[in-house]
């Protein structure tokens, strides 16, 4: 089992390395190894490569050219050594990681091997993995949209001249997602996570001849940087406090840790987490983040970076729920990013950004769940959200390859031509919305449900109620224990060790309040976005100037492909007590949503052609830029950094650089003091020995 | 102070002197001359301390020898016979101060290791005869070695100053040559 | 005899000898200063020679092996400074600088073209 863990991680591992290395040898080979081509190269036009503001992400060479090389891409794929190097093993290891889901289900557990134990001096570092059902479920939803991303990318990057790497890039990136889902140390999971890292800023940063792309690149990167930094202390935090980095042991030993150490533990990962998963604040990245090609916001913001912070969540959760001020600060946060961007998403003209604040909206969503104590329901609509996210994003790449432009204004009417983007993208934002009975209904119900619950009835887990042991039940318990005076961390201990389920010291009840009041109206608010995205797309006349049409045909069935689970999922968690739908809040979030849609719908109708957004008025302007955030940023943080910075290089300088120098120049010069005796006259080297002489033979003489 | 004291501290006067006009002239061939007055006066030494045969080689090498051959080389350097001012260097004071503190470091040594040491003179003790004899019999490996680097030093002299052999460009005397 | 008079005069020839060495620009004079210190320790060894009565003539011997060598020594010395003159037109010891570092004073002053005039000058009119 672990094997097979290993071998799924280390797969899209080699993938990325032979793609580095021999990606486009391997295509030369491929090429010459064939016995005729398929047909005559069309013939580029060197003008057509002209790298200017690239609409999506791709080299923007012209919609015909572009699909031109689609349609050979996607006819001679044995010819194509990147594409192969990338998404073969990639299947393979969606194979391997649907086996290993597979055993997982049919004998549930969590099944832990350590591959070699590295000693520090203190507290060793296991390289080991872990598989349970949490893992063993996500890390096949990330295989599969990588999968995905990788067959689509085929098609979409096929004028792309730096192809090879961008698939190598790809392969690396979900190797390292799917080591921090499989990790069974915490430092393994941190190298994964910060590999997701640095993958990210080469894959936004693609097509860095463009300055704002690579400036993107290095703003994700420094952003979610902020937050690693209190997710690394965070580990170290747990790891000297339980003497150990293993999970398992970190889980176990929590209840016997400081509360303190606890809470600030889980305070410094919440830190990584809102920066890899783009919550407030450290958002600010993930729309900037759309520079990048759309394929890799698809594998980003469904499959790898924004969900690894959802997972950490659900993976050290005991560590959130021994206190309850991480869980209120997380439930915060998630309420001003998802009403927050909820609200943005409203008034952004790029599709991209559309999908982008939706995504921070929809994670914010999920960590909600979490701080209310869904766990369950939280990683069930990680896997939905990740099905309907790809599948939303790559669509979006079809429609924004075909439109030539990014900007909602320019489409419309586009059912017609592309009907299977049509119907694959009807499916997905359904999902988004929560319409009955696509996947992302059940996932976001069963969260409201548990907000619901949680807002209601106060202190009570709503996911065990047999593992109710919230802080206020705990004196009676240990009254009823027969030794008295157990201090009652050791009952905790001990009731977490025998009930891995959950115990939920509960949020605040105004928390609790403030995340069902904020889910619900993001429900409508989501509607709305969702709905204005999809009239504006697919509806009205076309505005644009362009040639409507299908996508080629491997990116519009990857796309299609998708909304299969986008639309099924849900049914899976018709087998789990706290994943079912419940009447009442299912039937209001769906009145909710309706008046969202109704409301964008009915503001689009009057005139088809304009944007709905413009009805919002004065708000505009603030929505679109996601509430000035960026603006703030770089007033109180950027700026001032910028000058430090400056202060700091004239510091240097002017202070240590001028020392420096000085010093150098003071030693020629003492050099060239020294030096004057080194005349080159022989006379005055002889006089120096001869005086040298009579002084030592005086001196003798003296001491004599 | 006896008889022979008095000759050789007058001989030893004029040849402490003539040195210092040696050092001290600034007419080169007048350098060369007062070379040969103390090194007569030191073969005069030599004969009051009995050591005839090294006096007469003194004289016949010293001062019918070496000294023909420096006004050779004078001459061959093209030097002025007059006057010249610059023949001392920049470092004459410098040296004045070492050469004073050898002087004295040397005197005192001198003075204070044989203020008792007396020689009684006899007459043979620097004879040709007993020199001779102790040349050939007892020093005539390192005479034969000398000789050999005789030879070799005369070799050297003639290679060193033909200008028609070596790397030397003959026509060239230009200061460039050899650098 | 007492010893010090030999011992005290052969001190003080060196000591000239020193001077002439350090002091003289004049390669040539600089070899007739070598030959007055060569001449003091000649005096030295006969003086001490005689004081001992060395049966073996040691001193003495040696005495005449100093000439010797001294003898081959201006020889040398001479063909080495013909070489220089031959070469510099001059054989001014504390112009001779190639054993300075480049770029130091010392180089330059080895190649004064004012120098060289000046020596023809003074040649010419004497």
């Amino acid at each position: 089992m672990i094997v097979l863990a290993s071998l799924t991680i280390l797969l899209p591992f080699l993938a990325a390395f032979a793609g580095f290395l021999l990606g486009p040898k391997l295509s030369e080979a491929l090429r010459a190894g064939g016995a005729t081509p398929a047909g005559p190269e069309p013939p580029e036009d060197p003008r057509a490569v002209v790298f200017e503001k690239v609409p999506g992400g791709g080299p923007r060479t012209g919609e015909r050219v572009w699909r031109r090389a689609a349609v050979v891409a996607e006819r001679t794929p044995l010819r194509n050594g990147p594409a192969l190097a990338a998404c073969l093993p990639m299947a393979a290891a969606t194979v391997l990681a649907a086996i290993v889901a597979f055993t997982v289900w049919r004998s549930p557990g969590e099944r832990a091997g350590t591959l070699t134990l590295v000693g520090t001096g203190s507290v060793p570092i296991r390289i080991g993995l872990q598989v349970d059902g949490l893992a063993a479920v996500v890390a096949l939803m990330v295989c599969c949209v990588a999968l995905a991303v990788q067959v689509y990318s085929v098609a979409y990057m096929a004028k792309d001249p730096r192809y090879s790497s961008y698939a190598a890039f790809i392969s690396l990136f979900t190797a390292a997602m799917l080591l921090v889902v499989y990790a069974g140390d915490l430092l393994l999971l941190y190298v994964g996570w910060e590999v997701m890292g640095v993958c990210s800023y080469f894959l936004i940063g693609h097509h860095w001849e463009n300055r704002e792309n690579s400036r993107a690149a290095v703003k994700a990167f420094l952003v979610t940087r902020l937050g690693d930094v209190g997710f690394l202390f965070g580990i170290f935090l747990l790891g000297i406090g339980a003497g150990s980095f293993r999970i398992s042991d970190v889980l176990q030993r929590v209840p016997q840790m400081p509360d303190t150490t606890v809470t600030v533990a889980a305070l410094l990962l919440l830190a990584g987490v809102a920066g890899k998963s783009a919550q407030f604040p450290l958002h600010t990245w993930l729309p900037d983040a759309m520079a990048g090609p759309t394929p890799i916001s698809a594998l980003i913001h469904a499959a790898t970076m924004v969900a690894a912070g959802i997972y950490v969540v659900a993976r050290l959760y005991g560590v959130f729920l021994t206190g309850s001020a991480a869980l209120t600060v997380l439930g915060v946060l998630a309420v001003i990013s998802m009403v927050g961007s909820a609200l943005a998403a409203l008034a952004q003209d790029d599709i991209k950004r559309v999908l982008a604040y939706s995504t921070i909206s929809q994670l914010a969503v999920m960590a909600a769940g979490l701080a209310v104590g869904a766990k369950s329901a939280a990683i069930f609509h990680l896997l939905t959200h990740g099905a309907f996210k790809a599948l939303l994003f790559l669509a979006a790449g079809s429609v924004i390859m075909v439109a030539g432009s990014n900007l909602l204004r320019h489409y419309g009417g586009l059912r017609r031509a592309m009907p299977l983007t049509f119907l694959s993208m009807t499916v997905g934002l359904a999902a988004l919305v929560g319409i009955p009975p696509v996947s992302g209904w059940f996932s976001k119900d069963s969260i409201i449900e548990a907000a619901q619950h949680a807002a209601l009835d106060g202190h009570r887990a709503p996911e065990a109620p047999a593992a109710t042991l919230s802080r206020a039940h705990l004196p009676d318990l240990s009254a009823h224990m027969p030794v008295s005076g157990t201090p009652h961390r050791d009952l905790v201990a001990r009731s977490l060790a025998e009930s891995p389920g959950p115990l939920w010291p509960g949020v605040p009840g105004w928390t609790a309040w403030l995340i069902y009041l904020g889910l619900l109206v993001t429900v409508a608010l989501t509607a709305a976005y969702a709905a204005r995205l999809w009239l504006m797309t697919f509806f009205g006349e076309t505005r644009g100037e362009f040639e409507p049409r299908e996508a080629p045909k491997i990116m519009a069935w990857t796309v299609a492909a998708l909304a299969v689970p986008s639309a099924i999922l849900g049914f899976f968690g018709l087998g789990a007590e706290e994943l079912r739908p419940h009447l009442g809040s299912a039937l209001l979030a769906l009145l909710l949503a309706a008046l969202g849609a109704g409301g964008a719908f009915l503001l689009w109708n009057r005139d088809p052609a304009a944007d709905p957004a413009g009805r919002l008025g004065p708000l505009r302007p603030v929505f679109a830029n996601a509430f000035h955030v960026d603006t703030l940023y770089d007033a109180v943080v950027v700026r001032p950094v910028l000058a430090l910075a400056r202060l700091v290089v004239r510091a240097d300088d002017r202070g240590i650089d001028a020392a420096v120098l000085g010093t150098g120049r003071a030693a020629r010069r003492l050099g060239g003091l020294l030096r004057l005796p080194q005349n080159g006259n022989p006379q005055t080297y002889l006089t120096g020995v001869l005086a040298g002489v009579v002084v030592i033979a005086a001196v003798v003489v003296i001491s004599l | 102070m006896t008889g022979p004291e008095v000759v050789f501290t007058l001989l030893g006067v004029v040849a402490v002197g003539s040195g210092i006009m040696v050092v001290t002239t600034r007419q080169l061939v007048h350098a060369a001359l007062w070379l040969v007055v103390s090194f007569g006066a030191l073969a005069g030494g030599y004969l009051v301390l009995t050591a005839e045969f090294v006096a007469w080689v003194q004289v016949l090498i010293y001062v019918g020898a070496v000294v023909v051959l420096l006004l050779f080389g004078i001459m061959l350097t093209r030097a002025p016979i007059g006057e010249s001012e610059d023949l001392d260097s920049g470092n004459r004071w410098v040296a004045l101060g070492v050469a004073l503190a050898t002087a004295g470091v040397l005197v005192t040594v001198l003075v204070m290791g044989f203020r008792d040491a007396y020689t009684p003179l006899k007459g043979d003790q620097g004879a040709a005869e007993g020199l001779g004899a102790s040349i050939f019999r007892t020093w005539v490996l390192p005479f034969e070695v000398l000789s050999v680097l005789l030879l070799a030093a005369l070799v050297g002299a003639i290679v060193l100053s033909r200008s028609d052999i070596g790397p030397q460009d003959p026509a060239s005397g230009n200061g460039k040559g050899n650098r | 005899m007492h010893l010090a008079y030999p011992a005290v005069v052969s001190a003080l020839l060196f000591s000239i000898g020193v001077y002439g060495v350090l002091a003289r620009r004049n390669a040539i004079l600089v070899l007739m200063s070598v030959e007055l210190m060569l001449n003091a320790v000649n005096l030295n060894l006969v003086a001490f020679d005689v004081h001992w009565r060395d049966r073996l003539h040691g001193g003495q011997v040696l005495t005449l092996f100093t000439i010797v060598i001294a003898a081959a020594e201006v020889g040398l010395g001479l063909a080495i400074v013909l070489l220089v003159y031959r070469n510099r037109r001059m054989i001014d010891v504390d112009r001779l600088r190639t054993l300075a570092e480049d770029g130091t004073n010392g180089n330059a002053a080895g190649e004064r073209p004012d120098a060289d005039a000046r020596h023809g000058a003074e040649v010419s009119s004497s």
